[in-house]
């Protein structure tokens, strides 16, 4: 078989980039453990632009290349409704601080989803911009699948919950000091809420009571924004 | 596992009827994520579930495999940035400024409102 009719052959099967995908995120999950996983150093984004660069370098379309790695992307389903199991785990804190968790959810998912469509709308933004926006705050599973119920592009909205991860986490513990914040618990919900599972990961770096309110500020805002977007987004983007 | 697999799964397909089927506007997995909330809240009615024994059942071990591999679960869907660098490029500037100032605005908001109803209705210990 000559190398290209190999190639060719490859191509068909799934197993070339479902490899490759899993082999990019090893690559780098080691470079971000070498980093001392500091939240600028995220896996998620090294191994998608890995995956980028390679299907530019070898001309492959994203059909292709989804072909293949539709496998793994069919667990974010399964995974998603995992996110049930660590929400009620932690119940039992819910139920202690309820009314200034729920309000601080209402609001802090509110403000999230408003303040980038406006600021984006107000530079001009298109449509499409603006749906892939709205859900940033949340994690990445569940905002995709927002987007695609409003018609939207879900992989933008994949980098852009990436990114929002990545400032929310570099920015808590700077922004928090400044204003004298010193309840943990108040500091990792705003992370949690803001900057889902990146943030949540910087909170437990930093304090396990933090961490502790940061992941169930993740879980509710997952079903809470979804919730709200629908209602919100007409209005916001007129 | 396999058990823990298949109730996951089970209640990822009841959110997904219940979303389209009754025009939901929330995404059918969170619709089954909350079910299988609500579902264990009701269980544990009858049966005393604890953090341990959920984490050491089928579901607790199913959940935890998964969500250790959720990063991962995001790459290929994020792989398709690839399609939008033109429009990304064009909207750098708005994107950059919307998610700076998006973010601050997020932490305040959600850290302020925290103190000050919990600084209102007394609500004490963190954990």
């Amino acid at each position: 078989m000559t190398p290209f009719r190999l190639w060719v052959y490859l191509q068909t099967t799934p197993l070339f980039w479902l490899t490759a995908t899993l082999a990019a995120f090893l690559v780098a999950d080691a470079l971000a453990k070498a980093a001392g996983r500091r939240p600028i150093v995220n896996h998620v984004l090294i191994a998608i632009a890995l995956l980028g660069g390679l299907l530019e370098l070898t001309g492959t379309d994203y059909q292709t290349y989804f072909n293949g790695a539709q496998f793994v992307h069919f667990l974010l389903g399964p995974a998603t409704v995992a996110l049930g199991v660590p929400i009620y785990a932690n119940f039992a804190l819910v139920r202690r601080n309820v009314w200034p968790l729920a309000a601080a959810l209402l609001i802090g998912a509110t403000v999230a989803i408003a303040s980038a469509v406006l600021v984006a709308k107000a530079f001009g933004a298109p449509r499409a911009i603006l749906i892939a926006l709205a859900p940033k705050s949340i994690t990445a599973g569940v905002a995709m699948a927002v987007t695609e119920a409003l018609g939207g592009a879900p992989p933008l909205t994949a980098v852009l919950v990436i990114a929002t991860g990545i400032l929310g986490a570099v920015i808590v513990t700077p922004l928090m000091d400044a204003l004298g914040v010193t309840d943990y618990a108040a500091r990792g919900f705003a992370v949690g809420l803001a900057s889902h599972g990146i943030g949540t990961a910087r909170a437990f770096a930093v304090d396990p009571v933090a961490g502790v309110f940061a992941g169930l500020a993740m879980g509710l805002n997952a079903i809470v924004t979804p919730a709200v977007i629908p209602a919100l987004l007409p209005w916001l983007i007129g | 596992m396999i058990r823990g697999f298949f109730i996951l799964l089970a209640f990822q397909l009841v959110g997904e009827v219940a979303a389209r089927g009754l025009a939901l506007p929330a995404p059918g997995p969170v619709i089954g994520l909350a079910l299988l909330v609500v579902a264990l809240s009701l269980y544990q009615r009858w049966r005393p579930l604890d953090e341990e024994a959920l984490a050491e059942s089928d579901l607790g071990k199913a959940a935890r495999g998964l969500l250790a591999a959720l990063p991962l679960l995001f790459v290929p869907a994020g792989v398709g940035v690839v399609q939008y660098m033109g429009l990304l490029r064009e909207q750098g500037l708005a994107l950059a400024v919307a998610l700076v100032v998006s973010t601050i605005a997020t932490l305040l908001a959600t850290v302020g409102v925290f103190l000050l109803v919990k600084r209102l209705t007394g609500a004490k210990g963190e954990a």
